[in-house]
């Protein structure tokens, strides 16, 4: 109870691609079946639910009875039946608040259980999407798949749900009991509380829309609160502040009156479910009152109605509310579900898939177009074959398509026409972990994980010792920088790896590539910003470690491509021309301008006149 | 890898500090929110009043109508009536006071929480970079949201749970008015129903707040993880990454699990309890009215106490249950709210129109747990409508050095002067319009283009939008976007390009016609084709008087060749400036550093 409305209102923002609308049903049904260890014993649980609503109702029963016996005009009074009543209660109180606890224990365990792999299976499901779905949603939305959205389906399982069942059926029996006691005073309680029920649909409809607007006021408050946070220095830097501060102010604005506004729904609800249970006591006394005084009903049963009636209010107060839960919840189980459901694109065949020979690797675009989802298309009529232990040098102007043809030739993605072989296995048939094995990317962007160098490090190759890190640093010619760490291998590289200067950071991350040491290397501007001094110590080292390998190297310094077997230019998306330096350098075209801008300004004596 | 446990093992200890220190947070919101806070308050006392006026009415109608209609065989009209309207005017009241209860609470709470959101949030744009750095993404991001709202949560409950002791006070009187001797079942049951909640919540929110944090641990590992997808897929450590998600999510389940065995047994045993009270009533209340000692109508009303006081009873189990759930997450916006060495921004303006002259004297930097400093003892003038290189191996400073010229960090000690006025003394806007850092890592909001070059500045149209663009060769593959400059760019500009991207951040700077415009190493990922055409550009109009003093960090000798002087960085020292035809015949290191290919070309 305590954590019920935190969670609610940290619920995730609607995702932009809702699924296609599956009734409330048919989301519980599939989702119930992706969890089978909830189905397990659930019969079992939900009869110890109602169960244990059996104590609450059975109070009337013995109000009732002690108040015919006797108590009710004091006369010849009873005792002993009203003891062995109470008596019996007592009994019947203490197994219920047994089936209770049963009930609970049974539907946490199992509940939980089952939600920590749902988890797991959605978080894995993430990453075997293409890096381009990552890449078009965002971050915080795929988190929430695995966190709030979760979240909310276990508090369905474990509150919401359960309170269904026992609300409903606690209604059950004391319309069943109040029946069994006089039909026309039922009737005067259900009419009392009709229309509360009849309106309750329209309550709910305004309730999930008012929540629905705070959860996307959520999800749109808390991307406004990142940008002074994640985008600090560029506030900084270009004051910016009030910008920002207006934008974040009217994101929390708008959360705020989405929350009233739901809140109020919440207020006016349950104060008239109140209101109901005041008009069916009095229709109860009233009527009850002149029955019984015609003959009809014992002065117990009018009293015991009063009871009765209090099993209703509760349930009623909270009907709006619960159902709001419900629908919030099946909203993020067809979330999940349709993240699970979302094939993934890059597939790993897994055991049915081919190995690549353990030999120096050869790769083939055989007719290869890409286009981003929705995109044109960003290469088209890629056709070249890589020599095992060639060393390749990929140029081109910024867009031209080098990173995509990096992306795929690690399978980071599939072409959506043609094949990507290496060592003349198609890529899509190639199991992971042994595509890992033989291919390894440095990207663009230094990325370091939040956490100490030498698990950074270790990434590349899982248990590395301190010895072996060491020797990396030294045999990629950059023992002098790592001695120059005062913490070593301790070092905390700070959030994506911002405790470290831009260069540093690329440094490690092609340390971390060498240790992998794969048959086959693709480094995307691996070493941009690192100085030409240490960048060519470190990658002729690096050229020398993986002698006999093959390599793809991307770079904007056409030092790269000097010395590079083979260069492949790309302009606007297609392979345009493709042989040695010199070749090309005869040949002119895109290299030629490309190398002559770069000779250019490699031999500019001083200041040029504009 | 390593996630932020701000672990709440504080909340097991010393309990009756976190307590003191809870009721002070009580304190602050309700001072904070008085009018609001009072009227939940009185809404929630008619609430809690009217609770028991019903059962003291069901009583009433019990000796004044049933059992005087039910003898007599008549029904006793006139209180009949007086009945019928009791029930339904206290319900009505009941009702009010609800609304007054959960709506104007409702409005307190999200009132407070938006208020602190706007505090931290502000804190964020005032605190410097330093502090920045010094604290994960993440947990800003949760200082402002999860942490805000679990501070004050605990006015969700509050004014109902100070209802209820209304309620208790009014039951234990409306008790002792009817019969003395049931009145001890209630000093019994409600005390018992009291005590338990307490004890419940008090074991209950410790294990509550570590499922709570553990939450956030999950939460931090997947997102990491989704935002290190690449490297993750190209390293293949996604059965690894998977296994780190499974351990932190089966803590999670387990911590869940055991809240949920301490639910299973205290929901049930307080449900049952009110029952038993009745129970009680109804044995004791038999002889009561054997012994004529009480009417029948006090045995039923006090029964119904028992019902309609069990469930709200459980409100101030509830407050206690948040308080030091509350006081933990407090601590941590306070952390926020009480940071100080906010950026001090002077009052003074930079005099003069176009470019302006730099200076730095004397400066020094380290970095805070840093044990040496990564610049010492600066000296550096650049002249109004300059060129100037920097030139440095990898990690010798130079971004360090960009982030000071904008106050990203303050020397700690020196100063950095503008046409001879020191930078700290001038506002922050007329630092920001003087100079326009280019940072080496492109950060694109995600926003449209339009926004993420002008910045919300309205004195930027389409056209000088475009113009910049064109400079900086982005015009083409912007026209080329499907809606040109409104095409929403995704998180972090994912969906360009890094040559892209880092286009966008020059343009950014080049549309507010900075007085000294910085870039650092900003053209990395640019062909050179483009580069020397953008800085040959920038170099055109400082030669004409309209351009801006340059600083620039580049390793590109078409970028050196630009620059009147260059400045040779050496871990932090200036080891040699003066123009680069001098600095290579002179200095061997620079001439290492900077002639790197030609000298490897040769070498072949
Ligand atoms: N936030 C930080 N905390 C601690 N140390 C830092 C931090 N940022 C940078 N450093 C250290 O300060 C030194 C200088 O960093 P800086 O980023 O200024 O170097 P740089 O000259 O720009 O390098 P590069 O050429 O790689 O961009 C580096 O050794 C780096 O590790
Ligand atoms: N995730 C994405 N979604 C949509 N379009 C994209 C995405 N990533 C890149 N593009 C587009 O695809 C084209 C090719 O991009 P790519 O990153 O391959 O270029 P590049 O040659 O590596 O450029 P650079 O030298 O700037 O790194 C560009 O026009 C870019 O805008
Ligand atoms: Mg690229
Ligand atoms: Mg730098």
């Amino acid at each position: 109870m305590t954590t019920t409305t935190a969670e609610r209102r940290t619920a995730a923002p609607a995702p932009a691609t809702e699924a296609h609308e599956v009734t409330g049903w048919a989301v519980l049904r599939r989702g119930l079946a992706l969890s089978p260890q909830v189905m397990e014993g659930l019969g079992v649980t939900l009869l110890l639910a109602l169960l244990s609503t059996v104590g609450a109702s059975v109070v009337p029963i013995v109000v009732r009875a002690a108040i015919d016996d006797g108590l009710g005009d004091g006369s010849q009074m009873d005792e002993g039946r009203i003891f062995l009543y109470a008596g019996l209660t007592l009994v019947v109180v203490l197994l219920t608040a047994g089936a209770g606890y049963a009930m609970r224990v049974r539907l946490f365990t199992r509940s939980e259980v089952a939600l920590s792999d749902l988890r797991v299976r959605a978080f894995r499901h993430v990453h075997d999407l293409s890096v381009l779905t990552q890449s078009s949603e965002r971050r915080g939305v795929l988190v929430s798949r695995v966190t709030s959205d979760i979240d909310q389906i276990s508090l369905f399982l474990q509150f919401t749900g359960v309170m269904i069942v026992v609300s409903v059926g606690q209604m059950l029996v004391a319309t069943m009991i109040m029946a069994y006691y006089s039909w026309q005073l039922t009737l005067v309680v259900l009419v009392c509380f009709l229309p509360l029920w009849l309106s309750l649909t329209l309550f709910a409809k305004h309730m999930s829309r008012a929540y629905d607007t705070v959860r996307r006021t959520v999800g749109e408050m808390i991307a406004v609160i990142a940008e002074p946070v994640v985008g600090a220095s560029v506030v900084r830097s270009y004051a910016i502040e009030r910008r920002t501060q207006r934008r974040v102010d009217a994101g929390i604005d708008r959360n705020y009156r989405a929350n009233i506004r739901a809140q109020s729904i919440v207020a006016v609800t349950f104060a008239s479910a109140g209101v109901a249970g005041g008009l069916a006591n009095a229709g109860v006394i009233a009527l009850g009152v002149v029955l019984g005084v015609a003959g009809g009903l014992s002065m117990g049963t009018v009293i015991a109605f009063a009871f009765l009636v209090g099993l209703f209010v509760g349930p009623a107060q909270q009907a709006t509310q619960v159902i709001t839960d419900a629908q919030n919840a099946i909203a993020s189980w067809r979330r999940v579900i349709a993240l699970l459901d979302t094939p993934a694109d890059v597939v790993d065949p897994g055991e049915r898939g081919t190995t690549i020979p353990d030999e120096p690797l050869g790769a083939r675009f055989a007719d290869v177009a890409f286009a981003y989802p929705g995109g044109p298309r960003v290469l088209t009529d890629v056709d070249v074959e890589i020599a095992p232990r060639q060393r390749v040098a990929v140029v081109g102007e910024t867009g031209s398509g080098k990173t995509t043809f990096a992306k795929l030739l690690t399978r980071l993605m599939d072409p959506v026409e043609g094949a990507v072989l290496l060592g003349g296995v198609d890529l899509r048939d190639v199991p992971f972990s042994d595509l890992r094995r033989h291919v390894v990317m440095v990207p663009q962007e230094g990325f370091l994980f939040d956490a100490t160098l030498r698990e950074n490090l270790q990434y590349g190759r899982s248990g590395a010792t301190d010895a072996e890190l060491e020797t990396a640093f030294t045999d990629l010619g950059l023992a002098d920088w790592y001695a120059g760490l005062p913490q070593g291998l301790d070092t905390p590289v700070g959030q994506r790896g911002e405790s470290l200067s831009a260069g540093e950071r690329q440094l490690v991350a092609l340390v971390r590539a060498a240790l992998a040491d794969p048959a086959f290397l693709v480094l995307d501007e691996a070493t941009s910003a690192v100085d030409p001094q240490t960048e060519l110590r470190a990658t002729r080292a690096l050229d020398t470690l993986l002698s006999g390998r093959t390599s793809v190297t991307i770079a904007h310094r056409l030092s790269t491509a000097e010395s590079a077997d083979r260069v492949l230019v790309f302009d606007a998306g297609r392979l345009v021309q493709d042989g040695s330096h010199a070749e090309l350098l005869a040949e002119g075209g895109v290299y030629g301008r490309l190398h002559a801008s770069w000779v250019a300004q490699s031999n500019l004596p001083g200041r040029m006149d504009a | 890898m390593s996630v932020d446990t701000a672990a709440p093992d504080d909340l097991t200890g010393t309990d009756d500090r976190i307590m003191r220190r809870g009721f002070g947070l009580l304190g602050r919101g309700i001072v904070a929110e008085k009018w609001w806070f009072t009227v939940s308050v009185v809404g929630s006392l008619l609430y809690g009043a009217m609770t028991v006026a019903d059962a003291w009415v069901l009583g009433w109608a019990t000796d004044h109508v049933i059992r005087p209609s039910f003898e007599r065989g008549d029904v006793a009209e006139g209180a009949l009536w007086t009945s019928v309207f009791l029930f339904i005017g206290v319900a009505v009241l009941r009702a009010l006071g609800i609304v007054g209860r959960r709506l104007v609470g409702g409005l307190v709470y999200y009132r407070l929480i938006a208020d602190y959101r706007r505090r931290v949030t502000r804190q964020y744009l005032s605190l410097p970079m330093s502090w920045h750095h010094r604290h994960p993404t993440g947990q800003l991001l949760s200082n402002a949201n999860a942490d805000v709202e679990a501070t004050w949560a605990v006015f969700m409950p509050l004014p109902m749970a100070l209802g209820v002791v209304a309620m208790l006070l009014t039951a234990i009187v409306a008790m002792v008015e009817a019969d003395v001797v049931l009145t001890l079942v209630g000093l019994v049951v409600f005390p018992a129903l009291f005590g338990i909640n307490v004890f419940y919540q008090r074991w209950l929110s410790p294990k509550a707040a570590r499922a709570q944090s553990l939450r956030g641990d999950v939460s931090a590992v997947a997102h990491e993880s989704f935002d290190g997808a690449t490297v993750v897929k190209s390293l293949g450590r996604e059965a690894d990454e998977t296994e780190r998600f499974r351990a932190a999510t089966e803590r999670l389940r387990d911590a869940n699990i055991e809240v949920g065995r301490i639910r299973s047994v205290f929901d049930p045993l307080l449900e049952a309890l009110p029952n038993l009270g009745i129970l009680l009533v109804i044995v004791l209340g038999v002889g009561r009215v054997a012994s004529g000692a009480a009417e029948p109508g006090d045995v039923v009303q006090v029964a119904y106490l028992f019902t309609v006081v069990a469930f709200p009873v459980r409100a101030i189990g509830w407050v206690l249950g948040e308080l030091p759930r509350s006081v933990v997450s407090w601590d941590r916006v306070d952390s926020v709210l009480a940071a100080t060495g906010s950026m001090q921004y002077g009052d003074r303006t930079l005099p003069g129109a176009g470019a302006v002259q730099l200076d730095l004297r004397d400066v020094t930097y380290t970095f805070p747990d840093a044990d040496r400093p990564v610049l010492s003892h600066l000296d550096l003038h650049v002249g109004r409508g300059s060129v100037t290189a920097v030139v440095g191996s990898t990690g010798s400073g130079k971004s360090t050095l960009t982030s000071l010229l904008v106050r990203l960090v303050d020397p700690e000690q020196g100063r950095v002067e503008l046409d001879g006025v020191d930078v700290r003394t001038l506002t922050h806007d007329d630092l920001a319009a003087a100079v326009a850092l280019v940072p080496q890592s492109t950060f694109l909001f995600d926003d449209s283009v339009r926004e993420n070059v002008t910045l919300g500045s309205e004195h930027v149209d389409d056209a000088t939008v475009w113009d910049a663009l064109r400079t900086v060769q982005a015009e083409d593959f912007v026209r080329a976007l499907p809606d040109g400059l409104d095409t929403q760019l995704g998180e972090r500009g994912t969906t360009l390009s890094g040559g892209q991207r880092q286009r966008l951040a020059l343009a950014r700077a080049l549309v507010r016609r900075p007085r000294l415009l910085v870039m650092d190493d900003a053209t990395s990922a640019l062909d050179p084709d483009v580069e020397r055409r953008i800085l040959s550009e920038l170099a055109a109009r400082t030669s004409d008087g309209t351009g801006p003093t340059v600083l620039v960090v580049a390793y590109r000798k078409a970028t050196i060749a630009l620059a009147d002087e260059v400045v040779f960085l050496q871990a932090g020292r200036i080891a040699d400036r003066g123009p680069h035809h001098e600095l290579v015949v002179r200095s061997a290191a620079y001439r290492d550093l900077v002639d790197a290919y030609d000298q490897a070309r040769e070498a072949q």
